[in-house]
């Protein structure tokens, strides 16, 4: 018999048989993925609007935002999603708008691949966190842009409301959320805030 | 079968501090004790299927390509790993989510399939499996317990020291991971050193 045929059963046999496996585990364990990922986000609105205790998915401008209201039915907060290159990966988080203050309220990490013990600080670090209790953003006199856009800046050197101060040791993630922030809430607080004073 | 299979891996052999065997994930994970934990947790499930999938093949497996099936089979356990454990908790994975793919690129694991259950029985590859992935985790640990006690002031995410302790930032990043191996090289070649001398004198 051909010697070579013994090596394309192994090969082939091993990698049909472990293409299957994958693929059982991959059905098998989506569903519960999705669900979990669906029930984070969830968690996650809550979290970045606190007042909240019900949301509704609104549709604007070709994206989706989550409105949160309060007990009342008042409405307390927009989480809306936001995005930008981290360390390793995309960093993608949800933040908290508050149209009546003009301010966001608090961001949470959606999904991020920053290095344990130094970028992941970005959801723990609580001076960090603590830049986000009342963010300014607002909307200039047109209406239609930011007056001044989010951004990092070094530990220690915020002096204004719409600046994040960074975290010693996780400059390039404390940048992403920054960028992550300025882009997205220039695309899209203008926007929402129109909306929110329609409502 | 023999239990030496299983305690050979912790110390004689230990894979960290003896074979110095997967030094990525040693040096790039264990900047908590946590990370250290569930990496070790994880390449040792992955070395377990590894090894009992290489020891019953290995009739079946010509010795040409060896090497690319036992890829083969490591990539998929790494990759069932990855998928359960987004199923099971999407915290962990987040936390672990950069590493759980260099799991592949563990030369240990693909060590123990080539050099062990490639030619033992499934029994002895499975204690092998256990010994070795055990003294890894054990491993990762202490270097994992000892970067985060210095660096980061804590254990287990648990505070140790009053507030105005100033962390050693460089031993949870990457230089501190090479200085606490090295220094945990050091203490254990220097106890080896001492007793195989009282030997030598006995």
């Amino acid at each position: 018999m051909n010697p070579i045929w013994p090596m394309y059963r192994a090969l082939v046999g091993v990698g049909m048989l472990c293409g299957l496996l994958i693929a059982v585990v991959f059905e098998g364990t989506l569903p519960i993925i999705e669900k979990n990922k669906a029930e984070a986000l969830e968690k996650a609105v809550f979290t970045v609007i606190p007042a909240a205790v019900r949301r509704e998915t609104i549709e604007l401008d070709g994206g989706e935002v989550y409105a949160g209201y309060d007990e009342s039915g008042n409405l307390a907060g927009i989480a809306i999603e936001a995005s930008a290159m981290g360390y390793a990966d995309i960093l993608t988080l949800l933040y908290g708008y508050d149209p009546h203050a003009e301010t966001i309220i608090g961001i949470r990490v959606l999904t991020s691949k920053e290095t344990p013990g130094l970028g992941d600080k970005i959801e723990k670090d609580e001076t960090f966190l603590r830049n986000f209790d009342a963010l300014d953003a607002r909307v200039d006199e047109s209406g239609s842009a930011m007056r001044n856009r989010i951004v990092t800046v070094k530990n220690g050197t915020k002096t204004e409301p719409w600046q994040i101060d960074a975290i010693t040791g996780a400059t390039i993630t404390s940048n992403a959320v920054g960028e992550a922030l300025g882009s997205s809430s220039e695309r899209w607080i203008p926007k929402v805030k129109e909306w929110a004073d329609e409502h | 079968m023999s239990t030496d299979e299983f305690i050979k891996g912790l110390w004689r052999e230990n894979p960290v501090f003896v074979q110095v065997l997967g030094m990525c994930p040693v040096l790039a994970v264990t900047n908590s004790a946590i990370n250290g934990l569930a990496m070790g947790l994880a390449t040792t499930f992955v070395m377990l299927m590894s090894n009992m999938i290489v020891s019953t093949l290995r009739n079946f497996i010509p010795k040409q390509v060896r090497i690319a099936t036992y890829i083969l089979v490591i990539a998929t356990f790494v990759t069932i790993v990855d998928y359960a454990i987004a199923a099971i908790s999407i915290d962990l994975h987040k936390a672990l989510g950069a590493f759980i793919a260099l799991i592949v690129v563990n030369c240990l694991i693909l060590g123990r399939a080539e050099a062990f259950a490639s030619k033992h029985t499934i029994g002895d590859a499975i204690l092998d499996a256990l010994g070795m992935g055990a003294g890894f985790t054990i491993a990762l640990l202490a270097l994992g317990g000892v970067r985060e006690i210095l660096g980061s002031g804590s254990l287990f995410n648990v505070t140790l020291f009053p507030a105005n302790f100033e962390p050693w930032i460089v031993m949870i990043l990457p230089g501190g991971g090479f200085f606490t191996l090295g220094a945990w090289l050091l203490v254990i070649n220097f106890f080896k050193a001492r007793k195989a001398a009282q030997e030598a004198i006995e």
